[in-house]
């Protein structure tokens, strides 16, 4: 490791890693620093992703990371109906600890210094300027000093905190997550299943992600405001209990998602933020992996020319919000709208919506002929409806 | 065993996973958190965020009532 560096960049998960290995491809010095002791782990995550989403970013997709293959999602709704959904493009149940490592070492073979057990605990000033970042390893204090200090922490999104961005999240915006990776012989069948009910997962869902094997990711996500009346992993505990007493639990996570739209700054002078730290998840879903990538290349290739160009100002690195505005960032704006729509519906409203969809055949359903249906189902809403798509 | 902060906050390590979402929604960035460690701050204004936003409730407000 050296004492200076043109960027440093915090965090190794997907966004910090494609971030890296962009910025280095086009000729910076990189360190990346991780504050656990592995990359990949612990995975806090249901590993969902759309090959095409994935494909923006990655050319090739790696038969190691695909533990599924998923071509359809049955809604649940309160009262039991299901709803069936076909998937105009594939979509997979990633493996990753092993997407995860090998996007680091992608980074690493464009010639990024990677250093794990790193814990980053503040920034660098020098003349009132970010000069790079300070960090604990093994014991000992370090301090490192780069042209442009790069954001990719996750959820907890300190780094923008300490160069003055309010990157909280509001309690009602951060869906808070319990999951277990489970093992049971009543787990047939490679589809979603995604369950919307106030007694199962107020203000969001329940998902079951097949892995294949008679395994899947079992999680919910309740938001913030839900989650002060009952905590995520009881609602769990009974899902549990009620459909599967008997499986086995091999791995236990929890984990937040900022279901927001993007921070309104993400760049400043010598500091870019992204991924979960710049709110970049699709607000609806919950989905961060294909945005963190996205972002990431977008930030990467930003961060090289503006070091290639001497310049790391927050004007120059202004084509980052542009680009990712016009790529995703959009998008999630209307996305932002419609998961306070649906957060609102009740249980009545979400099973008229369920009987709806029903009598739409299974080749006409999409998400759009889904969303029809609700508005059908409560006229009222037509006028927020035109106020997300306006 | 709970550790204890400004007698208000219970924490307990058995049950914590370490995920920071806690950390997400400190309005006053008082929470420190490794993958194996969690300190409260003295910036903590005892808004209850934490506590509430816990997936596990490894969080818990200790009211006197
Ligand atoms: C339960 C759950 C299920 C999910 N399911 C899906 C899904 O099915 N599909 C999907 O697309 N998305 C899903 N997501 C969201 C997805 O996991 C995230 O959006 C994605 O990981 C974001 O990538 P990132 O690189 O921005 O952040 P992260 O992957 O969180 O990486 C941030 C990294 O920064 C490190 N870090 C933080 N602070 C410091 C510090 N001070 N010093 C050093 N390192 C630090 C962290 O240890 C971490 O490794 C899910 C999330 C949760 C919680
Ligand atoms: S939210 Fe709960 S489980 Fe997660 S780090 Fe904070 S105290 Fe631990
Ligand atoms: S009580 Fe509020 S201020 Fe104190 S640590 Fe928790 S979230 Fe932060």
């Amino acid at each position: 490791m050296r004492d200076k560096y043109d960027i440093v960049i915090v965090g190794a998960g997907p966004a910090g890693s494609t971030t890296a290995r962009f910025a280095a491809y086009a000729g910076a010095s990189v360190l990346m620093l991780e504050k656990d002791r592995d990359i990949g782990i612990p995975v806090r995550c249901a590993e969902g992703a759309s090959d095409a989403g994935l494909r923006a970013v990655l050319q090739n997709i790696d038969e190691r990371w695909i533990e599924n293959r998923i071509s359809d999602v049955f809604f649940h709704s309160p009262g039991g109906k299901m709803v069936e959904l076909q998937f105009k493009q594939i979509g997979y149940i990633l493996n990753r600890k092993i997407f995860d490592y090998d996007l680091a070492q992608m980074a690493a073979k464009e010639g990024v210094e990677v250093l794990t057990k790193a814990y980053v605990n503040d920034l660098v000033r020098e003349n009132d300027k970010i000069a790079g970042v300070k960090f604990a390893h093994m014991g000992k204090n370090f301090s490192v000093r780069a042209k442009l200090v790069v954001g990719a922490d996750g959820v907890e999104s300190r780094i923008g905190r300490w160069a003055g961005i309010k990157t909280q999240t509001k309690m009602r915006d951060m869906e808070t997550c319990a999951q277990y990776t489970v093992h049971d012989v009543n787990l047939t069948g490679d589809h979603l299943h995604l369950f919307f009910s106030s007694k199962i997962a107020p203000q969001g869902y329940l998902w079951i992600f097949p892995k294949g094997g008679g395994r899947a990711n079992i999680g919910l996500g309740i938001s913030g405001d839900a989650a002060a009346k009952k905590a995520p992993v009881c609602y769990l505990n009974e899902f549990m209990a009620e459909r599967f007493p008997h499986a086995s639990v091999l791995n236990s996570v929890a984990g937040g998602v900022p279901c927001d739209h993007t921070l309104k700054t993400i760049v400043l002078d010598g500091l870019m933020l992204v991924g979960d730290a710049a709110h970049q998840v699709n607000p609806v879903s919950g989905g961060g992996i294909v945005p963190a990538l996205v972002a990431g290349q977008i930030a990467g290739q930003v961060a090289g020319r503006a070091i290639h160009n001497g310049d790391v100002s927050a004007k120059s690195l202004q084509d980052y919000p542009k680009r990712w505005h016009k790529a995703e960032g959009r998008n999630h704006q209307i996305f932002y709208k419609l998961k306070n729509y649906i957060n609102r519906l009740t249980d009545e409203e979400l099973e008229g919506i369920a009987e709806a969809g029903l009598k739409v055949p299974l080749e006409k359903r999409s998400m759009i002929t889904l969303f029809k249906a609700a508005l059908v189902q409560k006229p009222a809403l037509v006028l927020d409806a035109i106020k997300v798509f306006t | 065993m709970k550790q204890l902060f400004f007698d208000k906050i219970a924490y307990d390590r058995q049950v914590c996973d370490f995920c920071g979402t806690c950390v997400g929604v400190c309005p006053q960035d008082a929470i420190e958190l490794t993958e194996a460690d969690f300190t409260i701050t003295e910036r903590c204004t005892l808004c209850k965020n934490c506590v509430r936003v816990c997936p596990l409730r490894a969080l818990e407000f200790i009211d006197e009532r």
